[in-house]
């Protein structure tokens, strides 16, 4: 294992692009720091203090964080499908198999590599979550059931990256140009959201819609981290609570595991199907 | 003799495109074979198989005697098909580290491959930068990092300059000499003459010989003749039993033996019937001209 995640990592280090979007990937969750600190005048009418809001809070900001940041994971995506479209444009897969690579540790190196990844992402935001929640939650409220309360949103963090790689991966090997790929996960994003409209307002209800999308690749990601607005709204105004689920429930966490199964799988016998 | 190679009734068929039927050969250690056949023939198709990038139809290969997996058998084999393909923005040394780390082989060995193949002084350049003879040298280099069993060549030297050809041809050559088990696949004849001691010709797909080079067409050579009585020759040579075909090629006669029949012999048969030569030369035919001969039967 270690040698397949040595491997990826010097095809992807040594090229600058590739070298250059991980950082990028990186550097973005890491100015949410510097938004929790900043405090925005406009133009003298009022002051815009993101601290108050209480977002930067536990139990709330791991839920919020893990929210936002989560769209910038289309840098490192840019990175999955351009390892898969660069070799076969530099035609080094070919290369590879014929050094004495198999096909399943192709498939296996890439995959540990978005493994390794996520991991070091969620790590690198449980980290900016906890320094900036120390020192925004008010000291008395201190406890370490308040500063885990919450976390499990880490966790749904870490599957929506895997899964969404793992999309990425699969759709890298099925197109093989990384432009294309890029294109057709934009394209199946909209068709995907045309159907759940559709189930939604023309043909079911909101519940039908809801239970039949749960299923699909990019709903199945969505509903790991759910959306925060209405419940930071019941936060802030107590008075008119809106039923809100927001809970990162086992059975979404199956769903997604499931279809990074899937997507490993299918790259796994469309590369082993293929003749090079 | 140690078998590194197998084939039995490999086939492989591209639709109702038949690249390659049934063919079945090994090979041994320690030989030099070429696979020789016209474009189209099914040569890189068969590297392709038992080189684990393109998927058999029917039949089955199996490397050294069979009992490891094929993509662990490939890392005692060093092969180059047709481009060199390595990462372009990797320099030559970290391209052939990564090569190392695919082998699961120390990278020690990497100076002194470099080296072998004259790129030494540029392991620190990126690949892009490099010609087309660079990078089939450093093809080569990565072929030769794990000290292979056997040695894969298919078309070394396409597109390169007679410079180039030459250099590679060089390096191919100083490794035979090592003894090390050598195949090579091209359509340019008198590549395979220099180097290969066994072949295997294709056709379409389909093996039409293999064995040795020398064994490839049972012939007795040929006499390049030319005189003053012309007339007179034809008409001795028509009636000799030693002789089979004979025909005018240019200014000279062209006469194929049917047995055995040395130069200085026949001159002297020859001053003796009152016909002096002022050309006489024995030849064999090349490998060239015994290969379209081949390929000419069988398409009959």
């Amino acid at each position: 294992m270690l040698r397949l995640l040595q491997i990826e990592f010097q095809k992807l280090w040594l090229n600058k692009t590739s070298r250059i979007l991980i950082y990028i990937s990186f550097i973005f969750p890491l100015s949410i720091l510097i938004l929790s600190s900043i405090k925005i005048n406009f133009f003298g009418y009022f002051t815009l203090d993101l601290s108050e809001t209480k977002i930067f809070e536990f139990p709330y900001i791991w839920h919020i964080t893990t929210f936002f940041v989560a769209f910038f994971k289309f840098f490192f995506a840019i990175v999955v499908v351009s390892m898969i479209g660069n070799e076969y444009s530099n035609r080094t897969l070919k290369q590879n198999l014929i050094d004495g690579l198999s096909k399943k540790e192709v498939i296996l190196s890439k995959f540990y590599f978005i493994l390794a990844y996520s991991l070091v992402t969620t790590l690198v935001v449980s980290l900016i979550v906890l320094i900036l929640g120390m020192v925004n939650t008010p000291t008395a409220d201190l406890y370490l059931d308040t500063i885990f309360n919450g976390s499990e949103f880490i966790l749904g963090y870490f599957v929506k990256l895997l899964t969404f790689y793992s999309f990425c991966l699969f759709v890298g090997v099925l197109i093989k140009r990384s432009a294309f790929s890029l294109g057709f996960l934009f394209v199946s994003f909209i068709a995907e959201m045309i159907l759940y409209s559709l189930l939604w307002f023309e043909w079911y209800n909101e519940t039908t819609a809801k239970s039949i999308m749960q299923f699909f690749p990019f709903t199945s990601m969505w509903n790991l981290v759910d959306h925060p607005f209405i419940r930071m709204k019941n936060v802030h105004d107590p008075t008119e609570i809106i039923p809100t689920d927001y809970a990162v429930h086992w059975y979404e966490v199956l769903i997604a595991l499931t279809w990074v199964f899937i997507y490993i799988f299918l790259s796994y016998r469309l590369l082993k199907r293929r003749d090079l | 003799m140690k078998t590194i190679l197998t084939l039995q009734n490999l086939s492989k068929n591209y639709g109702r495109l038949k690249a390659v039927q049934d063919l079945s050969f090994s090979i041994e250690k320690g030989n030099v074979y070429g696979i020789l056949g016209p474009n189209g023939s099914g040569k890189s198709t068969t590297l392709g198989m038992v080189l684990n990038v393109v998927n058999k139809s029917s039949g089955q290969f199996y490397w050294f005697d069979g009992s490891v997996a094929v993509h662990d058998a490939l890392k005692k084999v060093g092969a180059i098909i047709e481009r060199p393909n390595f990462y372009p923005y990797m320099t030559a040394y970290d391209n052939l580290k990564l090569v190392c780390k695919i082998k699961n082989v120390s990278t020690e060995k990497i100076d002194e491959k470099l080296a072998i193949v004259g790129l030494l002084e540029r392991k620190d350049s990126r690949f892009k930068t490099f010609s087309l003879g660079m990078k089939q040298r450093l093809a080569i280099a990565s072929a030769l990092l794990n000290d292979p069993e056997i040695l894969i060549l298919d078309e070394p030297t396409n597109g390169l300059d007679p410079q180039g050809i030459h250099q590679i041809r060089e390096i191919i050559k100083e490794i035979a000499t090592q003894g090390t088990t050598i195949l090579l696949a091209s359509h340019l004849l008198d590549e395979v003459e220099k180097v290969c001691s066994h072949v295997v010709i294709l056709r379409k797909g389909e093996k039409i010989y293999s064995g040795r080079v020398d064994e490839m067409v049972a012939s007795q050579g040929f006499f390049e003749l030319q005189t003053d009585k012309e007339d007179q020759l034809l008409s001795y040579l028509e009636n000799d039993t030693a002789f089979g075909s004979v025909k005018k090629v240019d200014d000279k006669i062209v006469a194929f033996l049917k047995e055995p029949l040395n130069a200085a012999d026949f001159n002297q048969k020859m001053f003796n019937q009152g016909i002096v030569l002022s050309h006489l030369v024995k030849r064999k035919e090349s490998l060239e001209e015994q290969f379209l001969t081949l390929t000419k039967n069988q398409s009959n």
